[in-house]
């Protein structure tokens, strides 16, 4: 697809101001909507609302006091990390917070596993040891599922050090959150990150809330993409209730680390639908702005729209796609529903080697 | 196949709940993420969404119905081509699995209703009363919770200089509920929500301590206090020595510490011994609700700067405290629970609900326990300790935290140089074990001490066994 020059994402109801920052000074965005083939369209649809399903099943297994602990869903972010994909390697490493489980099916994690985890049973990624906030992937170069928040983007920037110092080409993915954007050691790893060009891209998931604290409430500057102008770090703020601005955006990013110029940053802004985890009633918010960004800035449903309009496909095409989704996290329920606890002995093993 | 839609649990403990509301009838159609009812539970009232895509065929339960019992069927779903006469048999409700599990509360904490600590069955023994009372003084039933959120309304009321910051404890009403109303009280100058961002304001405090100021830093979870261990061990603990004397920090760190329930290995960590290695810092770690309010209300009054450990699961449980207008505790003094000749017991914070309950079992199979509730950690009460196992030759420590360079590894050492000739048999560590804490449900039970394991310690220093 073409690609746009980078100076601009765009502006949106969620708020984005389409600005890039560091480098050259801004200029006001345009309305220049990504290209995105049928072919994208549909990929970006089922693999969302595969996200999506998968979400909800979590719930309500939660519900069924199958799933324990903290379980943060990730239902209302979805076009962060499918347009993310879309636009990584393979090969490229990624790396986020505790609300991980979107990122781990984004990447091609077995949905099985991701679930049989949740419910702590023996064939989960982690054999049951891990949870909901601590799964990893070797094939998939996914480094977790991290519960303390802001560790991950020192860990994120390691992976990128790991592959400079390699001589490879992958770039490291490194989310957070927009509560993690005021840790400490996120500015110095920015720092560290330009003073050596480290190729990683950080994805600031600017969910509005940490918690039941509001950016504004914790941040002295909201603009999150501007975070690394002092360090030189390029940054964009990104309508990431949009798959499309999501993947066009993280193309240049990426491209940018991968070519050795360093780090960049986006910021997506979007919206979690869900209370912080399951207990939480947020009520630090009002239902009608819940309300506004599910009806008019829903990531599927917007998609959805597309694919009627542009007629890439019809309604029972699109229920078709749902009902593959179904098939696999229903599937997914079960397995994790039937797999065994893992055995007494796994308590001692995996400390050291 | 018609889809039965079941009443959910909102949190691991939650049995049943009220089903306040339907915002659906039968016969509407739904897709997933519609909101189909609101229900209440203790903590909350929490709206619950569709999984599935159908029409509303019946509703079983009406709105208002309270007990709901968790996984029952609340209504049943059609789905495409399905009709009302497809609803053949409704499955009769199941009952809700008596939960092995605990509260966990990071986000939403709630006041849970109270509970008392032996359960059911009377208990063999009650606990002496604390010699540091006045005699006779009345008590009232309240949480752990409730008396924390007291010591520190109360000194705040009688000091301007004490106020408290950490995240979420102002307008959330704090991650646990502990400032629950404070903010109400004291204003956004002395109940200050912060950034995520540990390092920075524990630093920041012990900054407005070293002026003169009384901080009460709140971490979340002592977890996080990690991020931020410099600033407590480096800048606090060490500032008075260094400046010869000439620079305090009269401070608080507290917060949540030791296991949750199914949180998993970064969220479940006791870290009473890192702490009680520092000099420089006083560590306490009550258990009852009335350690809490005496000995944090002491805290906020030290000079010096304190760790305060609590926690998270025994929040919601509920102990006598004393009625009286100004109370509290000294630090540094161990309470004895329960005299006795044959073994002593000691513990600290939840350890003490394992060593409780063994003591239950043990004495009414006929030893005569001793059992030793710390409180404090540094300075340890070595004194109590001491006088306890030159009488019983016996000693079995239990705690939660990992067994190597632990609480109990530091007892046993000082036993062993202290009271050598008195000893009968080894002193037995009862602790978590030796690994990081697993997920899953069989696991986490086996990470953590048991009540078995300490009678088992007993009958072993008894040589009962
Ligand atoms: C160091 C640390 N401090 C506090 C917490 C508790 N905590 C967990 S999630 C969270 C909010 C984080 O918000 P944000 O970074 O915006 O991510 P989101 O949950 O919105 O995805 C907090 C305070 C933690 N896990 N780690
Ligand atoms: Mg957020």
């Amino acid at each position: 697809m073409a690609r746009k020059n980078a100076t601009q994402a765009k502006t949106s109801a969620a708020g984005s101001t389409g600005k890039k920052v560091g480098g050259r000074k801004s200029s006001p965005a345009k309305p220049n909507v990504p290209e995105f083939s049928k072919g994208d369209e549909l990929r970006a649809y089922r693999e969302m609302l595969l996200i999506r399903r998968f979400e909800e099943k979590a719930g309500q297994m939660y519900g069924m006091g199958l799933i324990g602990g903290f379980c943060h869903l990730y239902i209302g972010q979805e076009a962060v990390v499918t347009g993310i994909n879309m636009a990584a390697r393979p090969d490229d490493a990624s790396i986020t917070s505790y609300r991980d489980h979107g990122h781990m099916l984004a990447v091609g994690m077995d949905p099985n596993g991701v679930m049989a985890e949740l419910t702590g049973r023996v064939d989960g990624l982690s054999k049951g040891k891990g949870g909901s906030m601590h799964m990893f992937s070797t094939e998939k170069r996914f480094y977790g599922g991290n519960g303390i928040v802001g560790a991950q983007v020192s860990l994120g920037t390691g992976l990128a050090f790991a592959a400079k110092y390699r001589g490879e080409d992958s770039v490291s993915l490194t989310y957070f959150g927009d509560g993690a954007s005021n840790q400490g050691q996120v500015y110095e790893s920015f720092n560290m990150a330009k003073l050596w060009d480290l190729p990683v891209v950080y994805i600031i998931e600017n969910n509005k809330y940490a918690m039941g604290t509001s950016l504004e409430r914790s941040s002295a500057l909201t603009n999150l993409a501007n975070r690394g102008a002092s360090f030189n770090i390029p940054g964009e703020t990104v309508d990431g209730m949009d798959v499309r601005y999501v993947r066009d955006a993280a193309e240049r990013a990426i491209n940018h680390a991968r070519t050795g110029k360093g780090p960049y940053i986006l910021e997506m802004k979007t919206y979690r639908y869900r209370g912080h985890s399951m207990s939480d009633p947020a009520k630090y918010r009002s239902k009608d702005e819940v309300q506004a960004m599910r009806s008019e800035r829903d990531p599927i449903e917007q998609v959805k729209q597309r694919i009627l309009d542009k007629k890439h496909g019809n309604i029972d095409d699109l229920k078709q796609i749902e009902k593959e989704v179904r098939a696999i996290v229903t599937k997914a329920a079960d397995f994790a529903t039937n797999s065994p606890e893992p055995d007494p002995s796994e308590l001692w093993t995996d400390i050291t080697i | 196949m018609p889809t039965d839609i079941l009443m959910p649990a909102l949190s691991p403990t939650m049995e049943e709940g009220t089903l306040a509301k339907w915002l659906v009838k039968e016969g509407d159609s739904v897709v997933p993420g519609d909101v189909i009812c609101e229900i209440e539970t203790d903590k909350a009232t929490m709206e619950v969404e569709s999984v599935e895509e159908g029409t509303i065929g019946k509703i079983l339960i009406s709105e208002g119905s309270e007990g709901v019992v968790v996984n029952s069927v609340i209504a049943v779903m059609l789905g495409e081509g399905e009709s009302a006469d497809d609803i053949s048999q409704v499955p009769a409700p199941v009952a809700a699995e008596p939960s092995a599990v605990q509260p966990q509360t990071e986000e939403a904490a709630p006041k849970t209703s109270p509970q008392k600590t032996s359960g059911a069955s009377a208990p063999v023994f009650s606990p002496a009363a604390d010699p540091d009372l006045p005699e006779g003084v009345e008590m009232v039933e309240m949480s752990v919770r409730q008396a924390l959120n007291e010591a520190m309304s109360e000194e705040m009321r009688a000091d301007d200089d004490v106020f408290l910051m950490g995240e979420e404890v102002a307008q959330y009403q704090g991650a646990y509920k502990i400032s629950q109303g404070m903010l109400a009280e004291f204003g956004e100058r002395r109940v200050i929500d912060t950034p995520i961002t540990e390092h920075g304001f524990t630093g920041i405090a012990v900054g407005a301590a070293f002026a003169g100021l009384k901080p009460i830093v709140e971490f979340m979870t002592f977890n996080f206090a990690m991020q931020a261990i410099d600033q407590i061990v480096n800048s606090a603990a060490k500032q008075l020595y260094m400046s010869g004397g000439q620079v305090q920090a009269p401070i608080v760190f507290r917060g949540a510490n030791g296991a949750a329930s199914r949180v998993g290995a970064q969220h479940s960590q006791d870290f009473t011994a890192w702490y009680a290695q520092v000099p420089g810092l006083t560590v306490i770690a009550p258990y009852s609700a009335a350690d809490a309010k005496g000995l944090l209300k002491a805290a906020i009054r030290s000079p010096n700067p304190v760790v305060f450990l609590e926690n998270e699961l025994m929040y919601g449980v509920s102990f006598d405290v004393p009625i009286m207008d100004d109370f509290v505790l000294p630090i540094g003094k161990a309470r004895m629970v329960r005299q006795g000749n044959d073994v002593t017991i000691v513990s600290f914070s939840i350890g003490m609900k394992y060593a409780t309950e063994a003591t239950e079992t043990l004495v009414s199979e006929g030893v005569d326990v001793e059992l030793i509730d710390l409180r404090t950690i540094r300075p340890l009460d070595m004194e109590t300790v001491l006088n306890s196992v030159k009488k019983t030759g016996r000693c079995v420590v239990v705690e939660e935290g990992w067994p190597q360079f632990s609480v109990g590894s530091e007892l046993s050492a000082r036993l062993m140089e202290q009271a050598f000739d008195y000893l009968d048999a080894p002193v037995m560590r009862i602790a978590g074990k030796d690994v990081p804490m697993p997920y899953a449900a069989n696991l986490e039970k086996l990470a953590l001490p048991s009540v078995d394991e300490v009678v088992a310690a007993v009958n072993a220093v008894t040589y009962r066994s």
